[in-house]
């Protein structure tokens, strides 16, 4: 029963990094495509600024909570990709410190390098997970002790790109959003204009990857046990025409939310056909890791759920009033505000 | 070299990294809400600017301090995943409760305080910046609860082929881990008050802002000088702890080979592990040894040959950081406690002062000897008695690590230069008007 308890809530704390740090990720990677001079990258740096570095902790609690509740299942994860998850790793250090490094030199070579680190540190990881989630929900190559038999090449297979592919579209029509959310004017419009070619990207790209999913992985079992289950694609359906409606109206802050609904139950929607597995084996699936294999003793599950039930609404609750208090648009004068990145 | 030499090497390569950063963090934050709330207190308009001035330079510091800590908890997984399934029902566990209690805290205010100097008042603007302060130090107590159970693992039981949790409390009072913790963030707050104290100092040299710089100054001695003394208090309890708990690290750190009661300290030795003896030895202090360690004179202090080689940290290196971390310790006290006397007129002393600004680099070597004094004391083991490093390393190839380790190597190396330059160019540029 715990160790259910702690499958929903891994997924909701990988669902909620996605979400939160989705827009800043999407956002970085467009941010070539959507600034022209240097206002506008500096009104999309001050547009994720205040946001990004408590989204990123979402990350560090997916990780700790995989940690604590199924150390197993983070020991082979973390083991067996290696290489993707450092790779991973540098492209966010140098994200992180873009932000704080690019408005202390006044050059514009000095400001160059950092905006090229901060798109490929948001490219980078948007792709990365995807990737690595594609495969993990297609089967990792595992044997019985959870020894990782694959490459870092070996997880760039079709399906695999499709998951990146998915995650980058998904994350940038979440960041173009944002934009239009927190501009006026020109640059509100081209960002607009972005996310409208973005939304009609998301649709092939989602479409794609399900019927993928269904040829490549075994996802769909237990929607097949289940059909109860079938809402959740249908809210993540429902969520993403809703984006497009409230686009259509101008909506951007409904949008917003409309795209965050989108991408949670896009991670609901794998998150149910995968349990209770945590990282199927390819190999065979009496290898897999799963929510009761890989858990914690009892004693700690209990106690990290009553510190779960404790803090996240309370770090929901105040990152919620950091978003609502520091709602408006960056505008000019915000630029000129002397700790403006 | 391999897998677990290569990986030793990265995670002390990863941890060292973090460390340069994260005691200014402690401290700095601390020292920054305070100027802010005597501005509150005050509303003189030099503690807003020392504030703002001293939180950009924590800014600065801070962003390398939250990009390389990521790695640490990475690091967990893919070079030790063996360690992460044995002990991940503990150790995760106080990784998670770390990041909900704390790291959320510190990274959103962080952003709030930035961006609100003109949105809120300045009582609540003050506030944010102790909500950072607190939460980064919460973040400490957490981390070092950790690493304490590492040193000295309590309230566990051998189960299901793996240490399961048995008693949280005993992991959460771990009095190995309260002395830890009161140690570091010590030895935190005063890196904290000779950074303020140097660059105050540099400025001070050149008669710029010289009420401005006597302010900032003034603080930063009293810190320092209060957490100078504790940090010598707080060492010699922990002294005594490992020698309880850790009898192999407390001889390393004497170079100590005979087991023996009424043991005198060596002012002046030399190890020669090779041999397991000091090729010198001069300048004994009687007693001492067995006094400080367990504060009883005739107290018996077991010697390095008590343990098999197999079952020592290595000596020499122990030994030396030490050494330079008591020494250092104790000249900070003296600088400290100079500058403190002296604050209302710091200005006519400008050989102290100059002495100063290059004294910024002390509590800086003296805290990473400490931090390898505590780490590769615990050799060879991961857990103290419950498992050894070696057993403790993920299965991967040799070419991996080697990979990892110089890339990160090569991405530190660079973002330290660019962090320690633009340290140096604002904090010699001074506050804004």
């Amino acid at each position: 029963m715990l160790e259910t308890i702690w499958f929903i809530l891994w997924g909701v704390l990988w669902a909620v990094y996605f979400m939160l740090d989705g827009f800043d990720l999407g956002l970085g990677s467009l941010m070539p495509a959507l600034a022209k001079d240097e206002k506008e990258r500096r009104i999309i740096y001050n547009a994720m600024g205040p946001f990004w570095d408590g989204n990123e902790v979402w990350l560090i609690t997916a990780g700790g909570a995989t940690f604590a509740a199924f150390p197993v299942a983070y020991a082979v994860m973390f083991n067996g990709l290696y290489s993707a998850l450092l790779l991973l790793l540098f492209a966010l250090i140098l994200r992180g410190v873009s932000f704080e490094f690019r408005g202390k030199i006044d050059s514009p070579g000095w400001r160059s390098l950092w905006d090229a680190c901060l798109v490929i540190g948001s490219f980078l990881p948007a792709l990365l997970l995807g990737v690595a989630f594609a495969n993990i929900f297609q089967g990792l190559p595992i044997d019985n002790e959870g020894v990782y038999h694959g490459t870092f090449f070996g997880l760039l297979n079709l399906y695999g790109i499709a998951g990146g592919v998915l995650f980058v579209v998904m994350f940038m029509l979440h960041g173009a959003l944002w934009l239009a959310v927190k501009t006026e004017g020109v640059l509100q419009g081209r960002a607009s204009r972005f996310a409208s070619r973005l939304w009609a990207a998301l649709l092939v790209t989602a479409v794609l990857f399900l019927v993928l999913s269904f040829l490549a992985t075994r996802l769909f079992d237990n929607y097949l046990k289940m059909p109860l289950l079938w809402i959740i694609p249908a809210a993540a359906v429902a969520a993403l025409i809703l984006t497009r409606a409230f686009m259509l109206r101008g909506a951007y802050g409904k949008a917003w939310m409309s795209s965050a609904a989108t991408i949670l139950f896009i991670t609901f929607f794998s998150v149910a056909g995968l349990y209770p597995d945590l990282l199927p084996s390819s190999l065979d699936p009496g290898y897999s890791v799963t929510a009761f294999n890989a858990a914690s003793s009892q004693l700690t599950l209990k106690i990290m759920l009553g510190v779960a039930l404790v803090m996240v609404p309370i770090v929901i609750a105040y990152q919620t009033w950091v978003y609502v208090f520091l709602r408006g648009k960056v505008t000019e004068k915000d630029l000129a505000y002397e700790e403006a990145y | 070299m391999d897998v677990l030499m290569l990986s030793r090497l990265q995670f002390a390569v990863a941890t060292m990294f973090h460390f340069l950063f994260v005691p200014l963090t402690l401290g700095l934050s601390i020292l920054t809400a305070i100027y802010e709330t005597m501005y509150v207190r005050t509303s003189d308009p030099d503690y807003k600017r020392a504030a703002k001035f001293w939180g950009k330079l924590f800014l600065i510091n801070f962003a390398l301090g939250v990009v390389t800590g990521i790695t640490l908890e990475f690091q967990f997984g893919t070079n030790w995943s063996r360690y992460s399934k044995y002990v991940g029902d503990i150790f995760g566990s106080l990784l998670a409760i770390e990041a909900t209690l704390a790291f959320y805290m510190e990274s959103t205010f962080i952003g709030v305080w930035l961006f609100t100097w003109d949105k809120v008042r300045p009582g609540m603007h003050a506030f944010f910046i102790w909500l950072v302060a607190i939460a980064s130090n919460i973040s400490a107590l957490w981390i070092l609860i950790a690493n304490g159970w590492m040193q000295h693992p309590v309230g566990y039981v051998m189960r299901n082929g793996r240490a399961e949790l048995d008693d949280f409390m005993a992991v959460v009072t771990n009095k190995f881990a309260a002395l830890e913790f009161l140690h570091t963030v010590s030895g935190a707050y005063i890196l904290a008050g000779f950074f303020v104290m140097g660059v105050s100092a540099y400025h001070l040299l050149r008669k710029n802002e010289t009420g401005f710089f006597k302010k900032s100054f003034s603080v930063a001695a009293s810190f320092a000088l209060i957490f100078a003394l504790l940090e010598a208090f707080t060492g010699d309890a922990s002294g005594v702890e490992v020698a309880h708990t850790q009898p192999a690290k407390l001889a390393a750190m004497e170079s100590h080979w005979e087991t023996g009661s009424h043991v005198p300290m060596y002012l002046f030795a030399i190890p020669d592990p090779a041999n397991e003896k000091n090729s010198v030895e001069t300048l004994p202090v009687p007693d001492l040894l067995s006094l400080l360690a367990f504060h009883d004179p005739s107290a018996e202090v077991k010697g390095l040959k008590d343990f098999s080689a197999a079952d020592r940290p290595p000596v020499t290196l122990i030994f030396l950081s030490f050494r330079i971390m008591v020494g250092l310790g104790t000249l900070l006290v003296f600088l400290a406690a100079f500058g403190w006397l002296k604050r209302k007129d710091i200005e006519r002393y400008p050989g102290y002062l100059r002495l100063m600004m290059y004294a910024i680099a002390l509590p800086y070597l003296a805290i990473e000897t400490g931090w390898v004094v505590a780490e590769v004391g615990r050799q060879p083991w991961i857990v103290y008695g419950v498992m050894k490093t070696a057993d403790a390393v993920s299965i991967l190839a040799t070419s991996q690590v080697a990979v990892s380790l110089a890339a990160f190597v090569a991405l530190y190396s660079f973002l330290g230069a660019i962090d320690f330059y633009l340290l140096a160019k604002y904090a010699r540029k001074g506050p804004i008007h």
